[in-house]
């Protein structure tokens, strides 16, 4: 048996706002018409949380439950019960035109958090993240420098961002780069 | 800056995070097509100055497909709507004759 990790092995950086690896996390992603009762039923049943609304994050304890597309939702649970959630999910929509495909180490995981977060990200995304235009909730797949990312506000001020595994070390030094201290530009302020 | 609203997502963003994938409602040619026809479905596009239809991708976004009527001139986008359709809706009509009265674009105006 393999010895699973993070691409980023739990580094973290403190600049004006903390960037961390949030380590191996279970994801799974789920294709079909989120509208179905079966499609409804399965997510809370395996995460305790509803289908989310258009570009909403819902998130429990482990579990998280994003909106990816109009067909297609991001589930996240612990890394280790990834295979008997796929096995749920295929059972309830046993039938069903879906798809329910484990990218748990496809991915990478960060949390960047503190008061300068949102303008760490602001400096790298084409997305308004002001206080009054991002709350906490929503869920926002855009472009980060170079690469596409995923994030979300939780209700603590702090962003959880998704991003391939393949550029987990592209992303963090990224991150980094945007909350060096003495690059802020306190616009949120 | 080209600002387009993904009709599939609901976002509003900025042209980097989509990708534009040429003109809009094409008539396909393809195997048992005469030479002509093929060649001018894959070399006679339209290149406007002002309206224009045309086929973008939210790639860094929900990754769906969808129609964009815009100026390429003042780069003023008019709207986007679905891609699934043959023809621009009536409201995108309208609202380009709003701005620009009299104009055409292939068999359209």
């Amino acid at each position: 048996m393999s010895n699973a990790v993070s691409a980023l092995a739990g580094t973290s950086y403190d600049g004006f706002a903390r960037i961390e690896d949030q380590g191996l996390r279970g994801m799974i992603t789920l294709r079909g018409d989120l509208a179905s009762k079966e499609v409804k039923a399965v997510v809370k049943a395996t995460t305790g949380l509803a289908v989310p609304g258009q570009r909403q994050a819902l998130s429990g304890k482990d579990t998280a439950a994003l909106w990816m597309s109009p067909d297609e939702l991001l589930l996240m649970c612990p890394y280790g019960d990834v295979a008997s959630v796929i096995e749920k999910i295929e059972t309830a929509l046993k039938g069903q035109h879906f798809l329910a495909v484990n990218v748990s180490d496809a991915r990478t995981f960060l949390r960047i958090s503190g008061a300068g977060a949102r303008e760490v990200l602001a400096k790298v995304c084409p997305v308004d993240l002001s206080p009054e235009a991002f709350t906490p909730g929503m869920f926002r797949r855009t472009r980060m420098a170079q690469v596409p990312a995923a994030f979300w506000l939780d209700e603590a001020g702090a962003f959880h961002l998704v991003c391939f595994r393949s550029i987990a070390d592209y992303a963090f030094n990224l991150l980094k780069t945007s909350a060096k201290p003495g690059g802020e530009v306190g616009y949120f302020a | 800056m080209l600002i387009l609203e993904c009709p599939c997502c609901g976002v509003r963003g900025e042209e980097t995070e989509f990708h534009g994938g040429g003109e809009a409602h094409l008539k396909r040619f393809g195997p048992g097509s005469t030479d002509d026809e093929f060649h001018t479905y894959l070399f006679s596009k339209e290149n406007p100055k002002g309206v224009h239809f045309e086929r973008w991708r939210h790639n860094n976004g929900c990754g769906k497909w969808f129609l964009a009527a815009r100026d390429t001139m003042t780069l003023e986008v008019f709207g986007t709507y679905s891609a699934q359709t043959l023809e621009p809706p009536k409201h995108i009509r309208d609202a380009i004759t709003a701005k620009r009265p009299g104009w055409t674009w292939r068999d359209f105006s």
